[in-house]
């Protein structure tokens, strides 16, 4: 197994943010590596989403810092431009335009934000779709597809950017049972393809294959932060074993 | 035994019966009666009228039309003068009808998508502003804006007695009259002029298709908007200044009371139009704001995420899918538009109301054809807009399972 040991390309510091009166994040502090693979569980509302949107900026926190392959990231709309680039997200709803066909939802980005050709953009996207297992689907609408497909399809469109880090929030929860392999499978080899990769997931069993590093949010705070080998067999913290014990049993 | 004699009775009933118990079968006839009911009613109003006139010693007919007008229309798309038949007159104003209405519906959607958009932007002054927009011009009656854009505001600019000496003559001014310019009257070689024009556009539209073809293969976005417009200004201009400007203008020259000449697009038609397009912006941006609230926030996060900046999530993502939310009330928004341009006569706006059902109607009597004819108008533009919408709108529908 390879433990991430490049420069860090995710510095996250003291970060902080309310909504309202209700503090989501009480000053989280986490490093992420080149190629390393980060696994993040932790009860609901414990502040995972807000964490992992604060780092391409898809929420703004109120203070501490954050900075993304050398960029700080600040109210510099070019500089969070940049990052979105470099940081390829994958969300519960899917969320894929339903207005385009499934190789459009692919092209789309790569045309106008990465100002590939259209013929170029083609050849990526197909690339990304044979490596999700539905090239055949290309010329369909999201509608059109099961929930498991409409994943693999959005984890492809992040991929055709080439991002540097993939942030990928609860992917399988929105998912029957029967789907949620075929999408997992699917994050294993890409994260052990050597991809910077950090997961917001229940899905213990994908977080034992690949994580190099496992975290325990709750309340707001990183509460154990370890390899998979001692979070899951002695874990330091009472929370962290209760939360264990909890979804292991399902 | 019973049987034989139960056989022929259920076949006879059964037609009958059998449509009745279908689903299908019950909404033929419901709408079989409908029918014959308004089919009635129209018999009635119709024969009724036809009975009036005779009483009346009128004849039903349509040969008024050919007969001469006598009255003057101060705005006309196409030679008209007093002496000109009823007919043409009509013509006159359906032009003047469809020309407020048509350059109404585009400056109002320009318009209205703007506004629409300013109130979801994230500046809190630019939303507020819009807003306030809204909120003021679509809760004032519409007969009251034009009123006020009219008396208050174009009316009490300077008329040209105040403008211009007596005998002076002007180019262009936008006085209390309208839009007062000289007559462009061309030359010899002018032609060329017009070929320089369409050379121009068939270059602009290969330049458009080269450099789409350019980006499906190198992926470089070649400039295509600014180099288009430049050869389309440009290229026309050049030559009419190398052919030495053949082009005359005939300038209205200031009279004793008022100018003569020139060339007039009446104040009434710019009171009329600006009010149609500001009240029926603020209804299309209440509408297109809504309409892209309508979809997932997700979206735009997607798009966000992809690296796509703001105006590019609205333009590829938001808005393509809140079209099949917008294009039915905003096709209802084109049809009162077309429908409000009748409050023209409030301030003599030649348009179809003021001028044929009107001036005409009062000088020849003619209600029913007259009325007849004005209602076909209204009626077939607003299906004409309706059909077209309906077009685009099954182009906008999503696909699902
Ligand atoms: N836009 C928002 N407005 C108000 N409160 C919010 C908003 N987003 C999140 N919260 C609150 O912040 C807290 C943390 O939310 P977050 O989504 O980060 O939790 P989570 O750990 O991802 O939980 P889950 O497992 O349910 O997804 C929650 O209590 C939530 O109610
Ligand atoms: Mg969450």
């Amino acid at each position: 197994m390879v433990t991430g040991k490049g420069e860090k390309i995710i510095e996250i510091n003291n970060l902080q943010k309310s909504f309202g009166t209700f503090v989501a994040l009480r000053g989280v502090s986490l490093n992420v590596r080149k190629g390393e693979r980060i696994v993040i569980c932790g009860p609901s509302g414990s502040g995972k989403s807000t964490l992992i949107r604060c780092i391409n900026r898809l929420e703004v926190p109120d203070s501490g810092s954050i900075v993304v392959d050398g960029v700080a990231l600040s109210d510099d709309v070019k500089a969070i431009e940049g990052i979105r680039r470099q940081v390829g997200m994958v969300f519960q709803q899917f969320n894929l335009f339903p207005h385009l066909t499934v190789l459009e939802n692919c092209t789309l980005a790569q045309i106008w934000v990465a100002k590939r050709s259209q013929k170029a953009a083609e050849e990526t996207a197909q690339h990304y779709l044979e490596r999700v297992h539905i090239p055949e689907q290309m010329h369909k609408y999201p509608g059109q597809l099961s929930g498991g497909q409409q994943q693999r399809v959005a984890i492809a469109r992040a991929l055709c950017m080439e991002p540097k880090v993939m942030l990928y929030d609860e992917p399988t929860s929105a998912l029957d049972p029967e789907m949620i392999a075929e999408v997992l499978d699917v994050m294993v080899e890409f994260a052990e393809s050597g991809m910077t990769t950090v997961c917001v997931t229940h899905e213990m069993g994908f977080a034992r294959k690949v994580a190099d590093c496992m975290i325990f949010m709750d309340e707001g705070k990183i509460v154990e932060a370890s390899d998979p080998n001692t979070f899951f067999t002695k874990p330091k913290s009472e929370r962290t074993k209760l939360f264990l014990n909890q979804i292991l049993e399902h | 035994m019973s049987e034989a004699v139960d056989h022929p009775y259920r076949e006879r009933r059964g037609v009958l019966r059998g449509l009745w118990a279908s689903r299908k079968g019950r909404g033929l006839i419901y709408q079989v009666l409908l029918f014959s009911v308004l089919l009635l009613l129209i018999l009635i109003l119709v024969s009724n009228a036809f009975y009036n006139m005779e009483q009346r010693g009128l004849k039903a007919g349509f040969g008024f039309l050919n007969r001469t007008a006598g009255f003057g229309i101060v705005q006309s798309l196409v030679s008209y003068e007093e002496t000109s038949t009823y007919g043409r007159a009509f013509v006159v104003a359906l032009l003047n009808t469809i020309l407020v209405a048509s350059i109404g519906v585009v400056l109002a959607t320009m318009l209205g998508f703007v506004i629409g958009v300013m109130r979801l932007s994230p500046n809190w002054m630019i939303a507020r502003i819009a807003t306030i927009y809204v909120e003021t011009f679509r809760n004032i009656p519409l007969l009251l804006q034009i009123l006020f854009w009219y008396v208050a505001i174009l009316k009490p600019l300077p008329a040209p007695i105040d403008l211009f000496q007596q005998g002076e003559s002007f180019f262009l001014s936008f006085n209390n009259r309208g839009l007062v310019f000289a007559t462009p009257l061309p030359q010899a070689g002018f032609s060329l002029v017009l070929w320089a024009l369409s050379l121009a556009v068939l270059a602009s539209i290969a330049w458009s298709w080269y450099a789409r073809r350019r980006q499906l293969q190198k992926g470089d976005q070649l400039p295509v908007l600014w180099p288009c417009l430049a050869g389309i200004v440009g290229l026309p201009f050049a030559v009419f200044l190398l052919l030495g400007l053949p082009l005359d203008f005939v300038p209205p020259v200031m009279a004793r009371f008022t100018y003569e000449g020139g060339s007039t697009v009446v104040i009434e038609f710019f009171a009329l139009l600006w009010a149609l397009v500001i009240y029926t912006a603020a209804f299309i941006a209440d509408i297109v704001r809504a309409g892209i609230q309508g979809i997932p926030y997700g979206q735009s996060e997607a798009a966000y995420s992809l690296g796509l900046k703001r105006t590019q999530t609205l333009k590829l993502v938001t808005i393509p899918q809140a079209l099949r939310i917008i294009i039915p009330p905003l096709t209802s928004q084109y049809l009162n538009l077309t429908k409000n341009s009748s409050l023209a006569a409030a301030i003599a706006y030649p348009d179809l109301v003021s001028v044929f059902a009107g001036t005409a109607l009062s000088q020849t009597g003619r209600a029913i054809e007259i009325m007849f004819m004005t209602l076909s108008v209204y009626l077939s533009l607003s299906l004409l807009t309706s059909l077209a919408m309906n077009i685009y709108q099954r182009r906008t529908q999503l696909v699902e399972r």
